[in-house]
């Protein structure tokens, strides 16, 4: 699936950059996105590395077990495969803590070990569990409290109120957030028939 | 509120690790280690779904596409003039923070159009880039049915930002 959605973007970008004559600008901006890439991961090497250091200490302080236990209850129903009190819980907990918060750079590193995680509870298998399927639909559905740099933009451009999204923003967030849910369990019942 | 939350957060890591007698320089340096690694197996991914974006951009392609979709989507009410955003959204976060950038300079930031582009960008995360990283970093190769829920996610999330744009602003 991820192997034809990429198949589709280079090749369709390709037939039609030469049906209509677009070719040299997709060269130029092809390299130029390649130094881009390079430049958007040195941006995110800093983050991602003191992140993980904070992270490590907060579980080596037992923050990160004793969250797991305090969201286990709430969390157990969308990741029944997770055995009981493990620490996993914790990471989703903190990085979903983080998506809400907007702390998008803090998020990643932390919901990279729990996948990790979900990836062990799987026999490393190099096939995405249930349970790592459900914790990326809720990452790419994430509830975001305040989306700043939305915000930011509106203020660069003279909104009157740039803060009036902020609602109806969260209400559509929220509501996507629940039928990621819904679509993920529709799926993982299809699956299993 | 922001610049309170990073070092609050910090600071109480650090502060009951030192109160558990946990050596923190080296669970902080460890840690940073284990990020390196994370790092070096996100770089190629990045790199490529970077170029695959770009090429699908550059193009022309990815504007020919949202204006096909434009007349079936303003059946369900998004405008024509956020659906190049709406396409672009779940495979690139600069592309639409840039394209959003743009329509409140055309429209002005305090036009219909303008917020309901905002509360789309606001309310969606990037899929694409999400999925690479996330499974990209612990090695996953078969991703199942991830790739489907997270745009099938960002459609609904568009569908409920037209209502919420009309109803709550």
């Amino acid at each position: 699936m991820v192997s034809v959605a990429f198949a589709f973007l280079i090749l369709a970008g390709f037939i039609f950059a030469a049906v209509n004559g677009t070719m040299a600008e997709v060269n130029e901006a092809l390299f130029q996105s390649m130094g881009q890439s390079i430049e958007l991961a040195i941006s995110l090497a800093g983050i991602l590395l003191f992140w993980t250091g904070v992270m490590k200490t907060a579980e080596a302080a037992g923050l990160v077990k004793g969250l797991a236990d305090t969201v286990q209850p709430l969390l157990a129903r969308l990741f029944p495969e997770v055995p009981d009190g493990h620490v996993v819980f914790g990471y989703i907990a903190s990085n979903m803590a983080a998506n809400f918060f907007g702390l998008g750079n803090a998020a990643t590193p932390i919901g990279l070990k729990a996948m990790r995680e979900l990836k062990k509870l799987n026999g490393d298998q190099d096939t995405a569990s249930r349970s790592m399927i459900t914790f990326l639909a809720l990452n790419t559905a994430a509830i975001t409290l305040i989306p700043t740099t939305v915000i930011a933009i509106g203020m660069k451009n003279g909104a009157t109120d740039p803060t009036d999204i902020i609602i109806p923003a969260l209400v559509a967030t929220i509501l996507s957030f629940f039928f990621a849910i819904v679509l993920d369990r529709y799926y993982a019942f299809r699956r299993r028939r | 509120m922001a610049v309170w939350l990073v070092p609050a957060i910090v600071a109480a890591v650090i502060g009951i690790g030192l109160f558990k007698k946990v050596n923190i320089y080296e669970t902080l340096t460890d840690g940073a280690k284990e990020g390196m690694q994370t790092w070096i197996s996100i770089v190629p991914h990045l790199v490529i779904m970077m170029a695959a974006v770009t090429i699908f951009r550059a193009s022309g392609a990815a504007g020919e596409l949202a204006s096909w979709l434009a007349p079936l989507l303003s059946l369900v009410g998004i405008p024509a003039d956020v659906v190049p955003l709406a396409l672009m959204r779940p495979i690139s976060g600069t592309a639409t923070l840039a394209m959003l950038d743009q329509i409140m300079q055309e429209h002005g930031a305090d036009s219909y159009i303008a917020k309901l582009a905002a509360i789309m960008q606001g309310s969606t995360d990037t899929t694409l880039y999400v999925l690479a990283v996330y499974f990209g970093a612990v090695g996953i190769k078969k991703t199942g049915d991830a790739l489907k829920i997270g745009l099938l996610a960002d459609a609904a999330a568009f569908l409920f930002s037209v209502l919420a744009a009309t109803w709550l602003l």
